[in-house]
C-alpha cells in the first residue's frame, strides 16, 4: 500500500524524488520549500486561492457524463472538465499557485518551461493578472507545432524564447528554464509546469492540482451515489493525472490508470513512455523513471502530443507504480489520434490531444467493466491547440 | 604518476612556485579521442597543474552553451563513458598533468557507482566532480568513490548560505570549488573577483583544502585577479571556446597557446 504522508523530508517518495541540482539552485530550493509551508498553512493564502480560483479559473469545472463515446454494454465514461478552465487546460490550477507564491516570496519574474504551449500559456495570464515579468522557455520543434499558443503568450505580455539544444522539445526547454533560472535566482521565480523536478516542486505542484480530485470525488459521489470503479489520465510529467489521482490515492477499490504516451509504440526510440519503457534515473533534479540508453543519456522521444513529450516522469508517479497503487498503460498515437476524432464527432468535444490517450484506455476499459463499472476520465484540456497538428496529419488545409 | 588519493600533490608545485594552479577543462572526445589526447598533452606542456575532463552527458543542467555544444561533439562522435576513461588512463602514461573527472550523476549511476569507483581509479584520475549531486544527496555516490581513494570536490555558490559553505568545505576532498558567480558554465559573463576574494578569505579558517575558483573566467587579466586571491584558476568554456572547429596538432596548438596565456598571467605572491 502507497504512503500517503509522502514526500519525507528529504522529498523521497521511497527511492524516488530527491534534490539533483547544482550548488547554486540549493538555496532556492529550500526557501521554496520554508515559503511553501508557511504558504500551506497560512488560511489567508488557501482562501486567496479559491477566489482566484473560482471567479478566475471557472472552478469548480463540472463532470460529464460522455453517453456516445462507446456503443455496447460499458461503464458509463465521466469526464472531469478541465478543458473547461481559463486557458483551456488544467495547468493554470498550479500556475495560479505558484504565482501567489512567488509573490509572498518577493519574486517580481516568472519563467517557465512548456511543451504543448499550455503551461506557458497558463503562466503568462497569471503574470498579467499579477503584473509579473514572464519568460517561457520552449523547444524550437514546439514552437513550430504550437503556433496559436506562441502567439497567445506573446499576446498576454509574455517573451517566448525558443531553445534550439537537443532534441528542441520540452526536456531541452526544461534544461534552459533550470540554467536561466541559475542565473538570475535572486528576482525570478521558476513555476514548473508539472510534478517533476526537484523538491519541493514534485510536492507543490500536487497539492496544487489536488483540487481536480477533490472535486472530482465529491461530484461523482452526489451524482452517482458511489465511488468510481477507475481513474483514469493522461501521464507526461504527469500533474493532470497526478491532481486527480490524489482524491482517491485512499479509496482502496478505486482503481488508478496512468496512460502514457507510446508514440510509434513502446519499443521504438520513438516513445515517450517512462514508467512502461524507461528505467531509473535522474532528471531535472529527482529520481525517477527515464527514457535513456545504456550510458545514461536521456533519450530523443516522440509524441503526437507535445505535452506528453518528455522522457521523465513525476517520482511520485514512479512510486506509486512501484507500490503498485496506480497501473501505467501506454496508448500510441493513432490510437490517440482516433479517440481526438472519436470524441469530437460523437460527444461535440474536441479533447486534447493529450487527454485523447486517457480517452482512448478508456474506451476500451469501460467495455471491459461492464455496465457495473464507473469510468472517471480526466479531460485535462481542450484540443483547439491541436486543430492545426491534426488537420496536417488528415491533409486538411491547415486553418 | 600521482596515485589516486594523492591529491595534494596536484598542488605542491604550485606551491613551491608561489603562485595559483591552473586547472583546464576539456570535454572527452571533443570533437574526437586523439584530439584530446594531444590537447591534454599540450595543456600539460604548457604548465596546466590539472585536468579536469569532461565525460560528455547530453543533458548538462550546470553548463552553458559552449560545454553543452562541446558534449553534443563527443557524444556524436560516439564517446562513451569507457572511452572518457581510457582517455584519461592514456593520457596518464603519456606523462599528463593529472586528472580528474567531471560528469553529471546519471551517467555515472547507469554504468554503476561501485564499477566506475574502480575504473577511475585505475585510470590513475584523482577523482571526480558531479555538479548535480550535492551535500544532501552525496551518499549517492560518495562512499564507492572515497573507498576508491577518489577525492570528490563539491560546489559552492554565491548563493549557498556561510554555515553551508563551510559545511561543503567539511565535507569536500581533493580542494574547495567556489562558483565564482551566478549561472551556469561559460564565457559570455564576467566572473565576481569580488565575491571570490571575500569568500576565500572567508573559507579560509575553516578548511585545510585549497579553494579554487570558477565559472566565467576567460582572460589573462581574470586569471591575474582570481589567481592574486585563491589558489587555483579553473578555466573550461573559453579553453574549449580556442580550439573549437579545430583537431589534431592545431585544436593542440591554439589549447596549449591559450593555456599558456593564462598560466603566464598568474601572479608570484610576495
Amino acid at each position: 500500500m502507497a504512503n500517503l504522508q509522502l514526500p519525507d523530508a528529504r522529498g523521497y517518495f521511497g527511492r524516488f524524488g530527491g534534490v539533483f541540482v547544482p550548488e547554486v539552485l540549493v538555496e532556492a530550493l529550500a526557501q521554496l520549500e520554508r515559503a511553501t509551508s508557511e504558504a500551506f498553512a497560512d488560511p489567508a493564502f488557501w482562501a486567496e486561492m479559491e477566489i482566484l480560483l473560482r471567479d478566475y479559473v471557472g472552478r469548480p469545472s463540472p463532470i460529464y457524463h460522455a453517453e456516445r463515446l462507446v456503443d455496447g454494454p460499458h461503464a458509463p465514461i465521466v469526464f472531469k472538465r478541465e478543458d473547461t478552465n481559463h486557458t483551456g487546460a488544467h495547468k493554470i490550477n498550479n500556475t495560479v499557485g505558484q504565482a501567489l507564491l512567488a509573490r509572498r516570496m518577493g519574486k517580481r519574474r516568472l519563467i517557465a518551461e512548456t511543451g504543448a504551449g499550455q503551461h506557458g500559456v497558463a503562466t503568462a495570464t497569471i503574470g498579467a493578472k499579477l503584473g509579473m515579468q514572464v519568460d517561457v522557455y520552449m523547444g524550437e520543434v514546439d514552437v513550430e507545432r504550437q503556433a496559436l499558443n506562441v502567439y497567445l503568450m506573446k499576446l498576454l505580455g509574455a517573451s517566448v524564447h525558443p531553445v534550439g539544444s537537443g532534441t528542441r522539445t520540452l526536456k531541452d526547454a526544461t534544461n534552459e528554464a533550470f540554467r536561466e533560472w541559475a542565473a538570475r535566482v535572486e528576482d525570478t521565480f521558476y513555476v514548473i509546469g508539472s510534478v517533476v523536478g526537484a523538491h519541493p516542486y514534485p510536492y507543490l505542484v500536487r497539492e496544487f492540482q489536488k483540487v481536480i480530485g477533490v472535486e472530482a470525488r465529491a461530484q461523482v459521489l452526489e451524482r452517482y451515489g458511489r465511488l468510481p470503479s477507475d481513474v483514469v489520465a493522461c501521464v507526461g510529467g504527469g500533474s493532470n493525472a497526478m491532481g486527480i489521482f490524489r482524491g482517491f490515492v485512499d479509496d482502496s477499490d478505486v482503481r488508478l490508470w496512468g496512460v502514457e504516451a507510446a508514440g510509434h509504440g513502446l519499443q521504438a526510440a520513438d516513445t515517450a513512455a517512462s514508467l512502461n519503457a524507461g528505467s531509473v534515473g535522474v532528471l531535472h533534479g529527482s529520481r525517477s523513471y527515464v527514457l535513456q540508453d545504456d550510458e545514461g543519456q536521456v533519450l530523443d522521444t516522440h509524441s503526437v502530443s507535445a505535452g506528453l513529450d518528455y522522457p521523465g516522469v513525476g517520482p511520485e508517479h514512479a512510486y506509486l507504480k512501484d507500490s503498485g497503487r496506480a497501473q501505467y498503460v501506454a496508448i500510441d498515437d493513432a490510437e490517440a489520434l482516433a479517440a481526438f476524432h472519436h470524441t469530437a464527432r460523437r460527444e461535440g468535444i474536441v479533447p486534447a490531444l493529450e487527454s485523447a490517450h486517457a480517452i482512448a484506455f478508456a474506451q476500451r476499459l469501460a467495455t471491459e467493466r461492464g455496465p457495473g463499472g464507473l469510468v472517471l476520465v480526466n479531460l485535462s484540456g481542450r484540443g483547439d491547440k491541436d486543430v492545426r497538428t491534426v488537420a496536417a496529419l488528415d491533409g486538411e488545409n491547415q486553418p | 604518476m600521482i596515485a589516486s588519493g594523492e591529491f595534494d600533490t596536484v598542488f605542491a608545485r604550485a606551491r613551491t612556485e608561489r603562485r595559483a594552479a591552473l586547472i583546464a577543462y576539456v570535454v572527452a572526445g571533443d570533437p574526437d579521442r586523439a584530439t584530446t589526447l594531444a590537447v591534454i598533452d599540450a595543456l600539460t606542456a604548457a604548465g596546466v597543474d590539472l585536468i579536469e575532463l569532461g565525460i560528455p552527458y547530453g543533458d548538462p543542467l550546470a553548463d552553458g552553451p559552449t560545454i553543452a555544444a562541446a558534449a553534443q561533439r563527443a557524444l556524436g562522435g560516439g564517446t562513451k563513458m569507457a572511452d572518457a576513461i581510457a582517455i584519461a588512463a592514456e593520457a596518464r602514461e603519456r606523462g599528463a598533468a593529472p586528472i580528474l573527472y567531471f560528469t553529471y550523476l546519471n551517467p555515472i549511476d547507469r554504468y554503476g557507482v561501485e564499477r566506475f569507483a574502480r575504473e577511475a581509479a585505475a585510470s590513475g584520475a584523482v577523482g571526480a566532480i558531479v555538479p548535480d549531486v550535492p551535500l544532501e544527496e552525496l551518499a549517492a555516490f560518495g562512499p564507492p568513490l572515497r573507498a576508491a581513494g577518489l577525492a570528490i570536490p563539491l560546489l559552492i555558490a554565491p548563493t549557498t548560505p556561510p554555515e553551508r559553505a563551510a559545511r561543503i568545505a567539511e565535507a569536500s576532498s581533493g580542494f574547495v570549488y567556489l562558483v565564482s558567480r551566478l549561472g551556469v558554465t561559460g564565457a559570455r559573463r564576467e566572473p565576481d573577483v569580488g565575491w571570490a576574494a571575500a569568500s576565500v578569505a572567508r573559507l579560509r579558517p575553516a578548511t585545510a583544502l585549497p579553494l579554487a575558483v570558477g565559472f566565467g573566467i576567460s582572460t589573462p587579466a581574470h586569471a591575474a585577479a582570481v589567481g592574486a586571491v585563491a589558489d587555483a584558476v579553473i578555466v573550461g568554456s573559453a579553453l574549449i571556446d580556442a580550439y573549437a572547429g579545430s583537431r589534431g596538432a592545431e585544436a593542440a596548438r591554439r589549447a596549449g597557446a591559450y593555456a599558456r596565456s593564462l598560466r603566464d598571467a598568474l601572479p608570484v605572491r610576495g
